[in-house]
């Protein structure tokens, strides 16, 4: 494991040093379609840690590198997606999922956008019922218009 | 002579001290009309148009200082030198200009000086004290600007000792789409500041009526546009540059601007009904505070750096600190002034639930909340980093499954809506009309699902949206014809009418693109063998050379491939040339895609490295309707620039003229 953590910190390093490595090499794809696809879409949605807001599935970093062959590694051991993202989540943080948790506060954040049209859709049907009940008010003279009229009848 | 070199020595320091002049106009023209808009004093109103000119003048004059030492290659220049070179091409020296922070503000400045001088030429038939409020207003924020350039990112830093060469440009950005995205954005972004000062000028006043509506949607309109097309551009860039054509990252610099984006988009849609309703003002003032609060949000995101990305090149927290108290105080200062004067602007229009001014309150309903999804979106790590101590990221995934449902429930009103009559509409009407383009949706999307032999429903979804809103539009268009089907009726519309047709088939096109791209695309990687074909697809490639090629500031690892149909006779489809490239100064490598742009699909092709084997890693990316995506874009922008051009926006000036000189509110 220490020979692992090493190897990171070291890419981590490295990698500030950009490589020509484009996202996924052919040497890493599985022979197995269904089981490659299932690594694609883990991928997707895992986070390169040394990159600016890339997943491991576009990245060129060879951490990156290192964790598309660790998720493939996972799956031919024979866990499941999720046990996958569980294996990498125990070892890089929650910083690694570009989909994140429901978990804690982080409701709020599933919870925004939904409740915020709830919130609109009450304030618009309001708005739009006070409108359809009220009547046109006369046209009211602004401050200006007034103190014109005042001294035109003073006149 | 002599006088004439001392002079170009000297172009720099004209500019920073061009600068600073600017910066004290702006100060008086901020103070001096809003005084005399108080206390109607028509001499110090009058201040506000000259002033305005001579702002713009100054700032071009700083804006052309700078340019002219990129051109020059002037390495006494500590911006140059950090980003410039003189191997780089011209076009790059150029864009180099405003490919870096300091530079970028100053293009900043410069746009939004130059609206102001616009607003100041076009005013003229603006009340007096309006106009004055709104000047001063725009060059309150302008005051801001410049003190930030000159107190934190002087771009005429002089270097005490010259280094021989420049350190050149970020390679990435050395890119025609690269170089015209950020003018366009900022004049999109910028432009919604002349909203603002619409908005806050008439909170000042204490009026707003359908006049004001007319005033402020071309300018809405305007920045629309612009952001539009640079957001296009943008994603257009990333698509060909990035190296497997990815074209929408949800990015917080993407986010950035997309917000903006939303928020104009729901404005020109709101001040409609100002203009032709007068109802929903006081939410159109807010939402030209929103709008441009959220430009700032965006500078803020871009310039601090506080949410790392590709794109943030300036990661000074004294910079980030001091365009938040910008933001804290224009925003804040206008909401606070909102929030005082809102409740003297009522509603005149009275509608039915049913009606077009509903349909536009459930547009902006959508378009708002999309937009706050965004905002929640791109802030939430640095909230949880915060307020619960917990770093994590919020990514592509999110985004799809957050923002997409308002938008498909936008695609499924959107005709419906746009074809309900103003005041009292009937839906049943509206529905019977549209019964052709819902069965031609419909048809499209259930031959798609039965085509295709993936199990996602994306690319169904996608193809209804796209169909029912083009044909949405066109049915919009066709009831036009009246009764009688009278085609030449339809030369006679409004320009605008034509640019509502426009921009919202536009709007299905790009959705058409999105769901083809996200629904259908092939990727193929592999180790290939010169002179052996393989096919990917419908259709077959072969690598028959790779070659090295020496570029101006570059070297290029070259690949030539053909293209031809699967199983075909062999004739050829495309001949393409992928590269990657190694610029020597960043030490930085880029990959230079080829692709096959056609109609229904492009086929995008990316050379890798060199095998042990003595073969190549390509990559193959089929791309169904990827053009619709930016197709679109540039239709919608298309569709606001007919409705700019529209004849009430051209030849009404003189009418609100005669009636602001009479003192009654124009309509």
């Amino acid at each position: 494991m220490t020979g692992f953590l090493r190897q990171g910190v070291l890419t981590l390093v490295f990698s500030l040093v950009a490589t020509l490595a484009l996202a996924v090499q052919p040497d890493e794809v599985l022979d197995d379609p269904a089981m490659e696809s299932r690594a694609r879409e883990i991928s997707a949605g895992l986070r390169c840690l040394v990159c600016q807001n890339e997943s491991i599935d576009e990245s060129n970093a060879s951490l990156a590198k290192d964790l598309r062959l660790l998720v493939r590694e996972r799956l031919v051991a024979g866990d499941t997606n999720p046990e996958v993202v569980e294996y990498i989540v125990a070892r890089y943080g929650e910083f690694v999922l570009l989909k994140p948790t429901t978990g804690g506060w982080n409701w709020l954040l599933w919870a925004a956008g939904p409740g915020m049209f709830l919130i609109a859709v009450v304030l618009g049907a309001v708005y739009v019922r006070r409108r359809s009940k009220a009547v046109a008010p006369a046209e009211r003279l602004s401050a200006d218009e007034q103190e014109r009229l005042d001294a035109l009848l003073k006149r | 002579m002599h006088l004439l070199s001392i002079t170009l020595h000297m172009i720099a320091e004209l500019g920073h001290f061009a600068l600073i002049l600017a910066f004290l106009v702006s100060i008086v023209q901020a103070v001096v009309p809003l005084i005399g808009a108080h206390k109607r004093w028509p001499g110090w109103m009058s201040v506000a148009e000259p002033a305005a000119t001579a702002q713009f003048v100054l700032v071009l004059g700083a804006f052309a200082a700078l340019t002219y030492a990129f051109v020059v290659s002037d390495f006494s220049l500590r911006l140059v030198v950090l980003n410039s070179h003189s191997a780089k091409p011209m076009l790059y020296k150029i864009s180099g200009v405003w490919g870096n922070h300091e530079g970028s503000m100053l293009l900043w400045v410069l746009i939004l000086a130059l609206f102001g001088a616009m607003a100041a030429w076009f005013g003229g038939n603006l009340p007096p004290t309006l106009r004055a409020r709104v000047l001063a207003v725009q060059s309150l924020v302008a005051t801001a600007f410049y003190a930030f350039i000159l107190f934190t990112s002087n771009p005429f830093l002089r270097m005490a000792i010259p280094p021989m060469d420049g350190q050149d440009l970020n390679p990435l950005l050395q890119d025609p789409g690269l170089a015209f995205h950020p003018p366009f954005l900022y004049l999109g972004y910028v432009g919604l500041s002349i909203c603002f000062s619409f908005a806050v000028a008439a909170l000042i006043e204490g009026r707003v009526d359908a006049a004001w509506g007319r005033w402020v949607r071309p300018w809405t309109l305007a920045a629309w546009i612009f952001l539009t097309i640079g957001i296009a551009l943008g994603s257009w860039w990333a698509y060909y540059e990035l190296g497997w054509g990815g074209f929408w990252f949800w990015d917080p610099v993407e986010n950035a601007s997309f917000m903006p984006w939303l928020f104009a988009a729901a404005l020109l849609h709101s001040a409609i009904v100002v203009e032709k309703r007068e109802a929903l003002k006081s939410w159109t003032i807010l939402l030209a505070i929103l709008a441009f609060g959220f430009s700032l949000i965006g500078t803020f995101i871009v310039r601090s750096g506080l949410l790392t990305s590709v794109h943030a090149f300036a990661n000074d927290p004294e910079r980030g600190v001091f365009i938040l108290m910008i933001l804290v105080f224009f925003t804040g200062g206008a909401l606070t002034l909102f929030a005082a004067r809102a409740s003297a602007m009522e509603a005149k229009g009275v509608f039915g639930v049913v009606s077009r001014e509903s349909a536009l309150v459930v547009n902006n309903i959508l378009l708002a909340v999309a937009s706050f999804v965004v905002f929640v979106g791109t802030i939430w790590p640095l909230v949880a980093e915060m307020a619960f101590d917990r770093k994590l990221s919020v990514g592509p995934p999110f985004f799809e499954m957050a923002f997409t449902p308002f938008m498909v429930l936008l695609g499924l009103v959107l005709p419906l809506g746009s074809m309900l009559a103003w005041k009292r509409g009937s839906l049943s009407r509206v529905a019977r009309q549209l019964v052709p383009a819902l069965i031609l949706a419909l048809a499209l999307a259930g031959l798609v699902w039965t085509m295709q032999t993936e199990r996602s429903m994306l690319g169904p979804i996608g193809v209804f949206l796209g169909t029912w809103l083009i044909a949405g539009a066109l049915t919009d268009l066709w009831t036009r014809t009246g009764r009688n089907r009278d085609l030449t009726r339809l030369l006679r519309l409004p320009r605008a009418d034509w640019g509502k047709t426009v921009a919202h088939s536009g709007l299905g096109i790009t959705m058409l693109g999105i769901a083809g791209l996200m629904a259908w695309e092939q990727e193929d990687i592999r180790t290939v063998q010169i002179g052996a074909p393989w096919q990917v697809g419908k259709f077959e490639f072969e690598l028959l050379d790779v070659t090295r090629e020496q570029g101006p500031n570059y070297t290029a690892t070259r690949g030539e491939v053909s293209v031809r149909p699967a199983g075909g006779d062999g004739s050829e489809i495309a001949h393409l040339y992928p590269e990657k490239r190694v610029y020597p100064v960043q030490q930085m490598p880029t990959t230079e895609a080829a692709i096959d742009y056609r109609f229904l699909r492009d086929v995008y092709v990316v050379v890798g490295d060199a095998q042990p084997n003595g073969g190549w890693v390509m990559r193959i990316y089929i791309k169904p309707l990827a053009n619709w995506v930016w197709g679109g874009c540039i239709l919608m922008a298309l569709g606001g620039l007919l409705s700019l051009s529209d004849r009430r926006y051209r030849v009404a000036a003189g009418a609100r003229k005669t009636a602001s000189v009479q003192g009654v509110p124009a309509e």
